[in-house]
């Protein structure tokens, strides 16, 4: 029968709609008759957008755990089933409603996500509602484990408080007193140069500007001429992501780096591949960095068992996190023996992550008080040779312990609620 | 101050300069055909991302001339197959599809080419700065100035000396009189949408430069691009080139006074010159209504 | 058959119509489930389809294209929230602050934007949204920005002797938002019968012709503009208490260009099409995401190939059958 294009036949659409419905009607039915439920792990995290590529990594780290575990009994002898949802890079409304779908829908035992920090609180009210066990790997605005702490959320990434404490003390014994800020206008910024300013008021430095960046801007060369014509010894720059790659392209560019230092707190691996090599300059800490001791325990084979997976690529701290996060959660569980939140959440605070799931030097554990995890800051210098090898793109010099550059728990704001 | 100022100044021309250069690239496009391009920034993505995919063949330089060329014969193959079919019908319908396809653009970059940005560097000889005092402006952004004035130039011959610039302008006015004459208006759209599409093609290469490549990079230089046509007129591609530079300065000089509002400010520009004189600086009245 | 009887007929399919639609409305928390579906899903169609219906409003009946309404569709959610966390833990009177910020807002701006039309119009629209989408991320002291507006929650309705929890109950707080819809539904349908509606549809028709027949053109473009903006901020106050959350996204233009599609996709010239084309975006766009990480192409082919093809809607086309 010739149809004219555009027409479609309502009775397919009806039998389309018939198989669909009896398609997820008996799917369930095939599980129940293998004989053991799964454990599901829900992922909301970006997966377009800007931060994408901190996402796709995150979620390398995520399946590589949970294929490890898989492949050894996986959890309490339970099969991990791993659930990712595109939480997008903005939309708040779309990654409540994904984590929403996740718990109510998909009934999962555990809430990951999000690289955003606005959307991992937003997520954070829900799985809170909700009751279920929440990590969030890579948001670092410090209400997550502050002010807005709960009882269910923990965080694997460093708070900017925490950066802040780690590479200020550095810099000013190393270049000088006089500082000068380049900010991105949002929460994660204004928290990042209080904790920068304090450190700064607290070792007797001065601040000779803040210039406050829209997010998003591509051009800095503006606040470049202002930073330039008031002469300071450090140009502290903590704008993230594209902007960093930008800032410091420009700061190359104009050859700024040649007459003052520049430094900032946090640096990505992701950032730093986008950037050519004349603007991989200044110091900078990193959350967790790929380059250490030979004999690291599990680090040759993480590095190895990442590089197959993502066509050669080295794991970035964002690998990390993913990683951590399902192992934190598998060995949590273990501990208290049931699945059930409240008694994986008691048994994750305090929680000592062994050798071959931190790899790195110094105690890593989730701190009971405000479910931060306590992990090393990697303080070191970008460098633009590559020191003989392409992918060695930093250079750590030091390594701080999370708990010394932590502040304590009386200081973060968080007021835990535990629950009945 | 003074000093501080008149640095902000030029480089807010710098800026402005590439503003414009999108700006004529939608103009164009809007004022022969009606369509609003909401794909102008994915083609800028595009542009940009085929220079990095070229360049280790032919050079920085090769990927300039070649790489915007490219973008344009996607630009008509664009124009043949979709969007040509709306043109009759209400500009909903065009403002639509390219909505669209920004989306299909922006996720097929990220699908060839990565999520991850790409590092993309200038040659040697344009990476320094005029002098010490004029850091701000390098060699780069130099060229990038000369480049924009060296199209727009070259458009502007374009349009009032050559036959088919004759064409473009009468057709902006008057298409169906245009048509009556006997000039073919399918093929002058084609190419009117090509050569808008040039220019977006162009300023991926040179952003590229400037910023490397990312594939939301198009999103923050679509919203400038309409006001500097609102600003400037629209229906006036002059009216655009110097609403371009106007918002690129006055972008420049907030950052002195009022750092955080210095992208802000460019839509209060667009409100006040809604309410002072709605056609825009240049703009004629009763153009597009 | 006589006329009267393909009158009577007509009727009598619009109404079998009618129940159908409702039906589906009230029964969703239970025949949604069966299909992969979930309440907050079926929350946020309806939510989301308010706000095509009245861009539609605009757009399918007034023949007037605004490419930025989620300006207003924001206001009416941030005006919904800050009133929840600063003025008082009530429901009700967060909608009402909600739809009346954006409502008022809409209605002044609209003053300096009905004088434009067609291409520029809608660039003017884009451009206004923007502005506003600007302003809640630099004030962030009072919009916190881009975290967004937290902090506050949906209240349970007080009724004296009995409350409904609204926070905990998805299903309570579905047949909330379907009260609020079918009220806003109705008052829209209303409208649209009364003579100012009809006017309205003359217009979209023939402006020229209209004026010529005397009619006030910018007054009443301007009347339909700042009746839409209400509902759109209605929706959008609903849309914080559904997410107890505003945060930027909601006031940017790529929103706009969601209800404008879900409203062409649904078939503009029909009251019902924009909630049928908010049903098939949602879902699919939910579908869709979950299944494959470029659902972004997805959704972009789908829109080319709705305006290129089907460019009357779901609701247009089978219109179409009923009547060939």
């Amino acid at each position: 029968m010739n149809k004219p294009l555009g027409t479609f036949d309502r009775r397919t659409l009806v039998k389309a709609g018939a198989a669909i419905g009896l398609s997820q009607l008996s799917a369930p039915f095939i599980i129940a008759a293998r004989g053991d439920t799964p454990l599901k792990i829900g992922v909301d995290n970006p997966l377009t957008g800007t931060y994408a590529a901190p996402g796709k990594n995150e979620g390398v780290g995520i399946q590589l755990a949970v294929d490890q575990l898989n492949g050894k009994n996986g959890i309490l002898g339970r099969r991990i089933e791993l659930l990712t949802e595109d939480s997008t890079s903005g939309d708040a409304g779309a990654a409540v409603q994904k984590a929403r779908k996740l718990i109510e829908r998909d009934n999962v035992d555990f809430l990951v996500g999000n690289v955003n920090s606005a959307l991992a609180q937003a997520m954070a009210q829900v799985s809170n509602e909700k009751g279920v066990l929440h990590v969030v790997p890579g948001g670092h605005t410090d209400g997550i484990t502050g002010t807005n702490c709960k009882w269910n959320v923990f965080r694997v990434c460093t708070t900017t408080r925490m950066e802040a404490n780690s590479i200020c003390p550095l810099l000013f014994n190393t270049y000088g007193k006089k500082w000068h800020f380049i900010t991105p206008d949002y929460a994660f910024g204004h928290t990042l140069y209080d904790g920068c300013e304090a450190n700064l008021k607290k070792l007797g430095g001065t601040v000779t500007g803040n210039e406050l960046t829209p997010l998003g801007i591509t051009d800095f060369s503006a606040y470049l001429i202002k930073a330039r014509a008031a002469n300071p010894d450090v140009l502290v720059v903590l704008v993230q992501g594209n902007d960093m790659v930008n800032c410091l392209k420009q700061i190359a560019q104009f050859g700024i780096e040649k007459q003052l230092h520049v430094a900032g707190t946090q640096q990505e691996l992701e950032a730093v591949e986008a950037m050519p090599p004349e603007a991989r300059v200044g110091i900078w800490m990193f959350e967790w960095y790929w380059k250490q001791a030979a004999g690291t325990p599990g680090l040759e084979a993480f590095i190895g068992e990442v590089r197959k997976r993502t066509d050669g690529k080295v794991p970035t701290a964002r690998t990390w996190f993913g990683y951590v996060t399902i192992h934190a959660y598998a060995l949590a569980c273990e501990k208290a023996k049931t699945v059930e939140a409240k008694a994986v959440a008691k048994a994750l605070g305090d929680m000592e992550l062994p050798p071959e799931v931190k790899m790195q030097p110094n105690k890593v554990y989730f701190r009971g008080g405000d479910h931060q995890l306590m992990l090393s800051a990697f303080v070191g210098e970008l460098s633009q040779k590559g020191d003989g090898d392409p992918e060695n793109l930093f250079k750590v010099n030091h390594i701080v312990a999370g708990d010394t550059d932590a502040p304590p728990v009386s200081e973060t704001g968080c007021a835990m609620q535990m629950p009945a | 101050m003074l000093e501080l100022t008149f640095f902000n100044v030029t480089n807010g021309l710098i800026i402005g300069a590439f503003y414009a250069l999108m700006a004529i690239g939608l103009s164009l496009i809007l004022n022969l055909s009606g369509v609003i391009n909401f794909a102008h920034g994915g083609f800028l993505v595009i542009g940009g991302y085929l220079a990095y995919t070229l360049r280790p063949y032919i050079g920085f330089w090769g990927a300039l001339i070649v790489a915007p060329f490219l973008t344009a014969i996607i630009g008509i193959a664009v124009e043949r197959l979709l969007i040509r079919r709306l043109y009759g019908r209400d500009p909903l319908y065009s403002l639509l599809l390219t909505f669209g396809l920004a989306f299909i653009i922006e996720d097929g970059t990220r699908q060839f080419w990565g999520a991850n940005g790409l590092p993309f560097s200038v040659p040697e000889g344009l990476t320094s700065a005029l002098s010490s005092k004029f850091f701000f402006i390098t060699g780069y952004r130099m060229f990038m100035v000369a480049m924009v004035a060296i199209v727009v130039g070259l458009l502007f011959v374009l349009l009032r000396y050559t036959r088919i610039g004759v064409r473009i302008r009468a057709g902006t006015l008057d298409l169906e009189t245009v048509s009556a004459l006997g000039v073919n208006v399918r093929a002058l759209r084609s190419l009117n949408f090509a050569v808008g599409i040039f220019l977006a093609g162009l300023a991926g290469v040179l952003a590229a430069g400037q910023i490397g490549l990312e594939p939301t990079m198009g999103d923050s230089l679509l919203m400038p691009s309409f006001i500097a046509i609102i600003v400037g007129g629209v229906g006036s591609l002059t009216g655009t080139l110097f609403g371009g530079l106007l918002i690129g300065v006055a972008s420049g000089l907030t950052a002195v006074i009022f750092p955080s509002a210095s992208e802000a400010v460019i839509y209060v520009m667009m409100a006040i010159v809604l309410l002072v004189r709605p056609r825009g600086l240049l703009g004629e009245e009763g153009m597009l209504t | 058959m006589t006329a009267k009887a393909q009158g009577l007929a007509q009727q009598g399919r619009h109404l079998a119509m009618l129940a159908v639609i409702w039906a589906a409305l009230v029964f969703a928390p239970y025949w949604m489930p069966l299909f992969g579906g979930y309440t907050a899903l079926g929350t946020r169609v309806l939510v989301l389809g308010l706000a095509a219906m009245s861009v539609n409003f605009l757009l399918g009946f007034t023949g007037v294209l605004s490419f930025g309404h989620a300006a207003w569709f924001g206001l009416g959610a941030y005006g919904a929230g800050l009133c929840l966390k600063w003025v008082a833990l009530s429901t009700p009177l967060a909608l009402l602050a909600g739809t009346v910020l954006g409502g008022v807002a809409g209605a002044i701006l609209g003053v300096l934007l009905v004088r434009r039309r067609g291409v520029y119009f809608a660039m003017v629209t884009i451009a206004f949204g923007q502005v506003f989408y600007y302003i809640a991320f630099q004030w962030s002291s009072l919009t916190g920005g881009d975290d967004g507006l937290r902090g506050f929650e949906r209240q349970p309705l007080d009724f004296g002797p009995f409350k409904i929890d609204l926070l905990h109950n998805d299903v309570y707080f579905y047949y909330f938002v379907l009260v609020c819809f079918a009220a806003a539904a109705a008052v829209m349908a209303f409208v649209l019968r009364s003579p100012f509606g009809h006017t309205m549809i003359a217009i979209r028709e023939n402006e020229r012709r209209a004026r010529f027949l005397g009619i006030p053109i910018e007054l009443h473009i301007w009347i339909a503009f700042a009746l839409s903006c209400f509902f759109m901020a209605f929706a959008g106050a609903l849309y914080a208490l559904l997410n107890n959350f505003a945060d930027p996204r909601v006031l940017h233009y790529s929103l706009s260009g969601d209800f404008v599609i879900m409203a062409v996709m649904g078939g503009m010239r029909r009251f019902w099409g924009p909630l049928l084309g908010a049903v098939i975006f949602v879902v699919l766009q939910d579908y869709i995401s979950s299944v494959t990480v470029n659902w972004m192409s997805f959704i972009g082919a789908l829109i080319v190939l709705i305006v290129l093809f089907f460019p009357r809607g779901v609701l247009g086309l089978l219109g179409q059958r009923r009547t060939a």
